[in-house]
């Protein structure tokens, strides 16, 4: 555990907006190391989305470096960062972002085809395996909207595990399904970091927090707490410990 | 799509009306006679005094057997002799002109008949004593309706029988009724009205308006050599062509091909302008997918690549099913509207390709746009 996936050292992002200048980011440092699960908590305007996009390769920092798996962000192009993004990054959304009138399959295979070392033989083999690993085997050829909110978003996640990216990235993704769903999709995110993925969590529910390993509080563009929980609650206990609802 | 359809569509539909309208005026023109040629007699001197063209004596049938052995740009030749003379039908008389020609004079003049046959060459041969009428004359000799075929008729104190009955074609351009003549075989006319071995004039049909100049030259070639001329001599005939008509036709020609033109580039840019908006009805629609595809990776050139390649699948979809509705409104206008029609080849492979190329070049700059986005912004857009 002490390879470091990311290193941000006094990160500043700052935007113009008309005359005024806006300081979305006003010098955070952190490093998340391989196998952490990290959420990211903050109110609304706590600079916690430009935070994302940075560490997403979306946007680049106004000062301060990012180093993610070794690789300065800093000095990349923008088609250098496209292939960061393709190789390195998983991102899970909110809405999950699936194509419509495409199966499930096609849409978990989708960033393979913009990874042209991957033949459409491993890219077909590898997109089963992961949509296997979401435990969506009986639903290779469903289109997004023959799927239940959970079920897309457990697509969306096989979508950001077939790189095999360094960290999976994600944007308040429980934040359109209910609680029990959600519960589900914390449980697979932690067998998911059992194995060994870097996962890191945007969310402002606090109770999604509890499940990670690790959460990093921001206030106006700077961090307020980053705290190791000392009790990392189990989703599948919580999801067990529901009570049953009438189906 | 729409726009690709309607836009191929109506290209290859107006340049199939326009290329028959095209045809059919060429036609209408041709049937003026646009590719004769006529050769006259012409005037000489003799002893310092130019005599006139007509009473000099230079064409015979020897210059019509060189003519159709050697001519190569020639396709028909006939000569002409004329007699001006009453025709007597019975109690009724009228004047009017006897043309003695060969068959091929028919076609050469664009003459048709409208009942009855044509006389032949054994006609010819044998000076026989038939003729073909014109509807003045018929007007003129024949009453109540009579049926002149068949009927027996004086010209110049000779009994000729009717045989055939000329279509009418109204005045000449100089006001000449073309339907005041009978025209018979011109051994008769010669030998038994004339009592002359010499031909008024001899009339060509070039193979096709443009080679009208090069047949020109080849007659005067041929003439020269059967008229014995050494080089210094001036010709003892003229050869006339159909010039004003010619420009007419190239004239004609030359401003429907440019209309059609304009309509076609015009309907061609109506068509990439509708590729155009499509594409950016599309790229507007899909901003989160292509948010989507460059947070996973994708280049803005790869984004560029698929929006272009869907520009070029729709025009070219577009442009097969624009060929197809093309063929059927060509053939619906055909059909209902009895306007002749001329589907070209090359005029549909054009239309194809081209719109193809507009689908491309107006695809670009949606596609382009695509792959400028930001893809924060993209992902976000509602």
């Amino acid at each position: 555990m002490s390879k470091k996936i990311i290193e941000i050292k006094d990160l500043k992002r700052e935007f113009l907006m008309g005359s005024e200048t806006v300081h979305a980011l006003r010098g955070i440092t952190f490093d998340i190391e391989a196998g952490e699960f990290v959420t990211i908590m903050g109110a609304s305007g706590s600079g916690k989305t430009t935070l994302l996009n940075i560490l997403g390769c979306l946007d680049k920092p106004t000062s301060g470096s990012y180093l993610l798996d070794g690789v300065d962000i800093n000095k990349q192009s923008r088609d250098e960062l496209a292939q960061l993004r393709n190789r390195k990054i998983g991102f899970v959304f909110q809405s999950y972002n699936l194509l419509p009138r495409t199966s499930a399959l096609e849409n978990v295979e989708l960033p393979l085809l913009y990874n042209n070392t991957v033949n459409s033989k491993d890219r077909h083999e590898r997109a089963i395996h992961a949509l296997e690993a979401v435990k969506l085997a009986d639903r290779f050829d469903h289109t997004p909207n023959q799927l239940s909110g959970g079920q897309q978003q457990r697509v969306a996640i096989a979508r950001a595990l077939i790189n095999e990216p360094v960290m999976i990235l994600a944007d308040e993704a429980t934040g359109n399904l209910d609680s029990r769903t959600s519960y589900e999709i914390m449980a697979l995110m932690q067998d998911l970091n059992q194995q060994g993925k870097t996962i890191v969590f945007v969310t402002h529910e606090p109770d999604i927090a509890t499940f990670s390993s690790r959460t990093i509080t921001l206030r106006d563009g700077k961090i307020l707490t980053d705290k190791t929980n000392e009790q990392q609650i189990s989703a599948k206990e919580t999801l067990a410990a529901l009570p049953v609802t009438n189906e | 799509m729409l726009g690709i359809i309607i836009g191929v569509a109506s290209v290859i539909a107006m340049i199939a009306i326009g290329e028959g309208s095209k045809q059919s005026i060429h036609d209408q023109l041709s049937s003026m006679g646009s590719n004769m040629i006529t050769v006259l007699p012409s005037s000489n001197l003799q002893g310092g005094v130019r005599i006139a063209g007509a009473s000099y004596q230079t064409l015979t049938e020897k210059d019509i057997t060189a003519m159709t052995r050697e001519a190569r740009f020639i396709t028909e030749v006939s000569p002409a002799v004329s007699s001006k003379s009453q025709a007597i039908n019975g109690a009724l008389n009228w004047p009017t002109t006897m043309q003695g020609v060969s068959p091929e004079y028919l076609d050469i003049r664009k003459l048709t008949l409208k009942d009855g046959i044509a006389f032949t060459e054994h006609d010819v041969r044998a000076s026989a004593k038939v003729c073909l009428i014109g509807q003045t004359v018929i007007d003129n000799l024949f009453q109540n309706g009579e049926n002149p075929i068949g009927k027996i008729i004086r010209f110049h104190k000779i009994p000729f029988q009717v045989i055939g009955i000329l279509n009418p074609k109204g005045q000449n351009a100089f006001g000449q009724d073309q339907d005041d003549i009978l025209i018979a075989p011109y051994t008769t006319v010669q030998k038994r009205i004339l009592a002359s071995i010499y031909f008024q004039n001899i009339y060509a049909s070039a193979a096709n308006e443009q080679v009208t100049d090069s047949a020109t030259a080849e007659l005067t070639r041929i003439l020269r050599e059967s008229h014995r001329l050494r080089p210094a001599e001036d010709n003892d005939f003229m050869v006339r062509t159909q010039a004003e008509l010619i420009n007419t036709l190239s004239s004609t020609s030359g401003l429907l091909t440019v209309l059609l033109t304009v309509v076609a580039g015009i309907s061609l840019v109506i068509g990439g302008i509708g590729i155009m908006n499509i594409m950016y009805v599309s790229v507007t629609e899909r901003t989160r997918e292509i948010g989507l595809r460059m947070s996973i990776g994708a280049r803005g050139k790869d984004i560029l690549y698929q929006f272009l390649i869907e520009a070029i699948l729709i025009s070219i979809t577009g442009g097969v099913i624009g060929v197809a509705v093309g063929f059927l409104s060509t053939w619906l206008v055909t059909a209902i509207l009895k306007w002749p029609t001329v589907v070209s080849e090359p005029s549909v492979i054009l239309s194809f390709f081209v719109c193809a190329l507009t689908g491309i070049f107006f695809g670009y700059y949606p596609a382009q746009k695509a792959s400028q986005l930001d893809p924060i912004e993209a992902l976000r857009y509602e």
